[in-house]
């Protein structure tokens, strides 16, 4: 039997769905579109945003693998036996935002700036209540399209 | 109306066990004081700043109780240039003839520690892995060297020039030349930054004495002239630490827009500076910088520092005294260090790493977290 499974933070995307999305909002006024969605627009300070679901493909517009265990509040496994390094990068979702995110491969060798990224979702820690605590992340994209 | 400075002082870079920042602090403006010839109680304001050092006002206890005005500065990376900059503003409006701009720090070791709170960012941005400064320089520098051709050989000379100047400054943390090999074989902490591309969170103070440009002679002190100082936050568009999302169309930093300002202000350009201090957070950071701030066009940089023209010698020596490399990062001393070493250099005091040609003209730029930047031009 598999353990209850909770969002990192439940504004951040459509859950339980099946199939989750990035929440994001988009300006009334202006278009712009943000992550995690906000009150108010960045760009032109109008306050006639909307919430929006993102999509879910993209280009990996940049990356860096994070090598050692960050400090609190990283709520990932942070000692030094059980730390492993993971990938971050803005994926470019287009006509909508850069998304910054873990990535699920940490090979720089599997990494390139352009290659095509998926949305996922990945295990982060378990809680207090035995919870298991989910994150979003991107994944590269299998080269016929189907899911890697 | 000029304004001057008079009186610098310093704190050795790097780790002093048993002593405090603030009384860093104290050490580097008593130094600043003597070198001004003044008192504590002719200093009529004050602005400092510390991060994680305590109150910057609480010197007041050490240096005298003169009731002067204190004002402290808390302005991330920028809290240096931020403290200068009003210093400044205080002298121009007329309201008081000697200032004083003094910045200390004490950090404990290790990458900062981050509250998402503090930069209006949900706990979910740290928890899941994503509040760290080092990822940013990292993914910035990763995607400038895709898109204008640079390859690790330009992060390597930048890590060995600062080590290379920091051997002949007193005061810096790290003044052991680190060779070409070993950085590029130590390991890697964010890809594609390696240890020694990095600098560390560590401890330090500044001070320096400012006063209005027409009580210099009365003073009989060698005045260095504040041609312009300017600070700037992000705009819209702009790819800054800690953001969950970054804007399609990308605007320039605040860097770009703060070195504009100080140009324009102080009637110069950047074929003019004869030395320059860049914010090295990493090695990546005084790449881009250099080019953000006008020194050379984007990509460029990889020749400059193969022919040297970066290094003191020659065309524009950048970071004369190791920069944040090999003096560690303690954020409130930091932007006010670089400052420090341009009056060294424009005095001609800068000992074996004196930059040769009598310098004329000194640049300094601090860049931070969540988009801040601010540049000061010096001359004599």
């Amino acid at each position: 039997m598999s353990a209850e499974r909770v969002p990192v933070d439940p504004a951040l995307f459509t859950w339980p769905d099946e199939a989750p999305r990035l929440l994001g909002s988009e300006c009334h006024d202006c278009g712009t579109i943000v992550f995690p969605a906000q009150t108010s627009c960045p760009a032109c300070c109008s306050d006639r945003v909307a919430q929006r679901r993102l999509g879910t493909r993209g280009r990996l517009w940049t990356w860096t693998i994070q090598s050692f265990p960050p400090k609190l509040p990283y709520a990932g496994p942070a000692t030094p036996d059980r730390f492993r390094p993971y990938g971050v990068g803005y994926v470019e979702l287009p006509g909508e935002t850069r998304v910054e995110a873990p990535l699920t491969v940490a090979d720089p060798a599997q990494l390139a700036i352009g290659m095509e990224m998926e949305l996922t979702f990945v295990p982060l820690t378990t809680d207090a209540a035995g919870r298991e605590v989910v994150t979003f992340a991107f994944r590269p994209l299998a080269a016929d399209g189907e899911e890697g | 109306m000029d304004v001057a400075i008079i009186g610098i002082g310093i704190h050795p870079f790097g780790r002093t066990e048993g002593v405090s920042g603030l009384e860093q602090g104290v050490h580097a403006a008593r130094e600043a004081l003597a070198d001004a010839s003044l008192q504590w109680r002719d200093i009529q304001c004050a602005f400092g700043g510390s991060t994680s050092a305590g109150n910057a006002d609480t010197m007041v206890n050490r240096l005298g109780l003169t009731g002067l005005s204190f004002i402290n500065v808390a302005n991330g990376c920028a809290t240096g240039g931020s403290a200068l900059a009003a210093a400044v503003a205080a002298i121009r409006s007329g309201e008081h003839d000697i200032a004083m701009a003094v910045g200390f720090d004490k950090h404990p070791r290790g990458a900062f520690e981050v509250n998402p709170a503090d930069w209006g960012l949900g706990q979910w941005y740290g928890e899941v892995g994503l509040a760290l400064t080092t990822q940013f320089f990292a993914m910035k520098i990763q995607k400038y060297m895709h898109d204008h051709g640079l390859t690790e050989d330009a992060l390597i000379r930048v890590a060995e020039k600062a080590f290379r100047n920091a051997e002949h400054n007193p005061y810096a943390w790290r003044r052991r030349p680190v060779s070409y090999e070993e950085i590029a074989s130590s390991p890697m902490v964010s890809h594609p930054l390696r240890k020694y591309m990095f600098c560390s969170p560590s401890e330090g103070a500044v001070a320096l004495v400012l006063c209005r440009g027409d009580l210099v002679r009365r003073l009989g002190r060698t005045p260095i002239y504040v041609k312009a100082v300017s600070m700037r936050t992000r705009h819209f568009g702009s790819f800054e630490v800690f953001s969950p999302c970054q804007a399609l169309e990308q605007a320039p930093s605040p860097s770009v827009t703060a070195s504009r300002a100080a140009f324009e202000a102080a009637g110069l350009g950047p074929e003019d500076i004869d030395i320059a201090q860049l914010q090295d957070t990493e090695s990546g950071a005084e790449i881009m910088h250099m080019a953000e701030n006008g020194f050379c066009a984007d990509g460029e940089q990889a020749r400059m520092l193969r022919e040297g023209e970066t290094e003191i010698g020659g065309r524009l020596p950048v970071n004369t005294d190791g920069g944040c490399l090999a003096n560690g990062e303690p954020i409130g001393a930091s932007g006010l260090r670089q400052v420090y070493e341009n009056v060294l250099q424009l005095r001609g005091a800068a000992g074996p790493r004196q930059v040769p040609g009598r310098p004329r003209v000194g640049y300094s730029h601090v860049y931070g977290a969540p988009g801040v930047s601010a540049v000061a031009i010096l001359q004599r």
